[in-house]
């Protein structure tokens, strides 16, 4: 079972066993197809038991029950859900463009899957380790926006359309201050690939060394990236009170089951790259000097570690939701452009002047 | 030639439809707003889609069986409309109702007035995107409806008075279940304030949104508590008293602002106000009958009258015009939500999509109410 502390070996084991096997062509194609189905089962799963967690946090919140009917304690609910809305009937849109409000989801869909690749779960475990993976996370996930304003485009419904541009003025907008906070972080790690971050994490959580300049990061990164997520109080895109369902209001069934399970695979990205970061990731809890803290936390495998981090900050990106109300568009550019932008970039200026200065905690 | 062609584009406006169906129209109501990008240029609400002809049904029946119908007006204050009938046609036929029924009548006004303004706290939460206020406001309101339904039999409309009284005598527990309520809910309101009222994200959305003059308040009729954060002092309960309210000390609330945030606290206000009106009555109510004697069949002298009392959404009136028959002759009712939507082009132009559907919230309109 040691491996459940560390898959490189693992991949190793396995990589060597299928080269033997096959030719490097075909070594290649089966590790590509094996990863490609696990990260769709992920996905599925992840997406599926988000919305369940969240029904049940917000039930939690709301002094409600949540679903409890569908297997015990509504385990099944949104498995039922889905079954479902996959059966359900796709109405077509007269008038609209039809090549585009088809393709709109799946690029959503693609997008995430691109992000999810780099992403490290555990150690060895993630798909592609890219020496410039924060970069390339940044990249991918502000391609999200097309499918949103390929979706209310094409939609030919001005509600659709007004929702598809607030999406693209919110998300392009506060790409520059998610960007920024995590500039910072790399200023303090010197480096861009997820696997060094998390490495360097190993004496003390990014958040506890950087201290004020890294907590100023971690908080603008949340509200940055819960508005990049379209989600909480910047629902603005979806704005159920104002544009029935915004951007995805003409998609029925299982395409619209893909604007869903992306808008909670997003806040799974957002809550992964904010443990990543700025908790360690898959890294236990360690503090310098304390040794025996450190080995006891070492018991606990990676891959929870990670897991409970992600959960906890998705359980506060839930929170946001279900207490604040929604913002205005001209309040939430207002805060972007004049509170969130400078601050982030005064602070990528402290945090280098504190790394310039050794004026960090650890090693 | 680029430019102007930069230009045709800015100037064109879009027409959206906001309704029939929609979240938060809170019914059937249908708004057609222009759009200049965000920033709504005009709205023209359309009413009429529930249109029952209430009006027309009442000059068909008899006046036991029109209080039947007022409840199905604004059924949010569906206590307070039966009363305003039934004091139309004690008024006309100069019949005194025993203190017993003022007093009643009353502690149930105000229950009522605490209930719709729960509900109205609810939808005005869910119309800024804040979801959990809506199980919260719920939830209280469940208990006052226990309280209507044991001693009404009816939970949203009650039909409880009846021209010379009332249909039946409190239930036992009346008065201990109130009172226990008073205490749940004075305990309770700081909870909403913590959710919403201090809110920055509410404040930034309400404060200075939507404002109302006073001149046009009262050019457009806007009563209740909307009309009274404008500065339009329209209390009908103190300005012409009816039941036992000149009997009971209450501040009338007032706010100078106008705006969406002093119509919020105006509501809130008046919440507490109501439990302080019902706490001086509850341990009060004088023995007696609790309706008097009446025909069976009531026929008003001939002549006009007109009652008005303050129902939760501002002043709800009562028009009779008899010609000594047992059915009106005619019958109008001036109902406070229509006269309330008639200002929403004033106090929207100009503002963004979401002040129409917030500026909506805190003008606490119910449909039913508009169309009749």
């Amino acid at each position: 079972m040691s491996f459940i502390y560390d898959f490189t070996g693992f991949n190793q084991w396995a990589d060597t066993a299928l080269r033997q096997a096959c030719s490097p062509f075909w070594a290649v194609f089966w590790e590509v197809l094996i990863v490609g189905i696990v990260f769709l089962l992920f996905y599925a799963v992840v997406g599926l038991y988000l919305v369940l967690a969240e029904r049940k946090v917000c039930a939690f919140i709301q002094n409600r029950v949540g679903p409890n009917r569908v297997g015990p304690y509504g385990f099944f609910q949104t498995i039922a859900d889905f079954i479902k809305l996959m059966m359900k009937e796709i109405i077509p849109i007269r008038k609209a463009d039809k090549f585009l409000f088809n393709l709109a989801p799946y690029i959503v869909i693609v997008i995430n899957f691109l992000a999810l690749a780099a992403i490290p779960f555990a150690k060895g475990l993630h798909a592609i380790d890219l020496n410039i993976g924060i970069f390339y996370i940044l990249a991918v996930s502000s391609m999200g926006v097309i499918g949103v304003m390929l979706a209310g485009w094409s939609s030919n419904s001005k509600y659709s359309m007004i929702g598809a541009m607030r999406s693209g003025a919110q998300i392009i907008s506060y790409e520059l201050s998610v960007g920024l906070s995590l500039i910072a972080i790399c200023v303090l790690a010197g480096s861009l690939q997820l696997s060094v971050i998390v490495e360097r994490q190993s004496d003390l959580w990014f958040i506890f060394k950087g201290h004020l300049p890294a907590v100023i990061a971690f908080i603008i990164y949340l509200i940055a990236g819960t508005a990049e997520t379209n989600r909480g109080p910047f629902d603005l895109a979806e704005a159920e009170s104002e544009l029935t369902a915004g951007y995805h209001t003409e998609y029925s069934g299982i395409k619209f089951a893909f604007f869903y399970l992306a808008e909670y695979i997003n806040m799974f990205i957002v809550a992964s790259i904010a443990a990543t970061l700025f908790f360690g990731g898959w890294m236990p809890l360690h503090f310098p000097g304390m040794d025996g803290f450190n080995h006891v936390m070492d018991f606990i495998p990676p891959v929870f570690w990670y897991l409970g981090k992600t959960a906890f900050l998705v359980l506060v990106i839930m929170w946001f939701k279900w207490t604040f109300p929604r913002l205005r568009i001209d309040q939430i550019l207002h805060l972007e452009w004049k509170f969130l932008l400078p601050i982030s970039l005064v602070n990528i200026l402290v945090m280098a002047f504190f790394v310039l200065m050794g004026w960090y905690f650890g090693l | 030639m680029t430019e102007t062609k930069i230009n045709d584009i800015e100037q064109e406006e879009i027409t959206l439809n906001i309704g029939p169906q929609h979240p938060s129209t809170h019914g059937v109501l249908r708004f057609v707003v222009s759009l200049k990008g965000e920033t709504v240029t005009k709205v023209e609400p359309h009413c009429g889609y529930i249109h029952r002809g209430i009006e027309k049904m009442c000059e068909t029946m008899t006046y036991q069986q029109i209080i039947h119908l007022t409840d199905r007006f604004d059924y949010l204050s569906a206590h307070i409309n039966n009363a305003a009938v039934c004091l139309a046609v004690e008024n006309a036929l100069e019949v005194e109702v025993p203190e017993r029924v003022k007093v009643i009548r009353t502690i149930m006004d105000e229950l009522t007035r605490i209930a719709s303004h729960q509900l109205w706290w609810c939808s005005f939460g869910m119309d800024l995107g804040g979801q959990t206020c809506y199980f919260y406001g719920l939830r209280d309101r469940e208990k006052i409806l226990d309280i209507f339904e044991e001693t009404t039999g009816g939970r949203l409309i009650q039909s409880y008075n009846t021209p010379g009284g009332l249909m039946a005598d409190l239930h036992p527990n009346f008065q201990k279940r109130v009172k226990e309520f008073i205490t749940y809910f004075r305990k309770i309101i700081p909870e909403y304030d913590d959710l919403l009222t201090g809110n920055i994200i509410m404040m930034e959305r309400a404060i200075g949104m939507g404002i109302l003059t006073k001149e046009q308040a009262i050019s457009y009729g806007v009563t209740g508590p909307s009309g009274r954060a404008s500065g339009f002092a329209c209390d009908v309960r103190k300005r012409h008293p009816y039941h036992a309210y000149d009997k009971v000390t209450f501040n009338e609330i007032i706010r100078h602002e106008g705006d969406t945030y002093a119509r919020y606290l105006n509501r809130m206000d008046e919440m507490r106000e109501s439990m302080n009106i019902i706490e001086q009555l509850i341990d009060n109510i004088p023995e007696g009958d609790y309706a008097v004697k009446m025909k069976p069949i009531i026929k008003l002298p001939e002549g006009e009258y007109y009652q008005r009392v303050e129902a939760a959404r501002g002043e709800f009136g009562v028009y009779i015009i008899s010609k000594g028959e047992k059915y009106p002759y005619r019958m109008k009712f001036r109902s406070s939500s229509f006269s309330n939507l008639s200002a929403i082009d004033a106090m929207v132009s100009g503002n963004k999509i979401a002040d129409l559907i917030a500026i909506g919230g805190s003008l606490d309109y119910v449909i039913p109410d508009i169309d009749r």
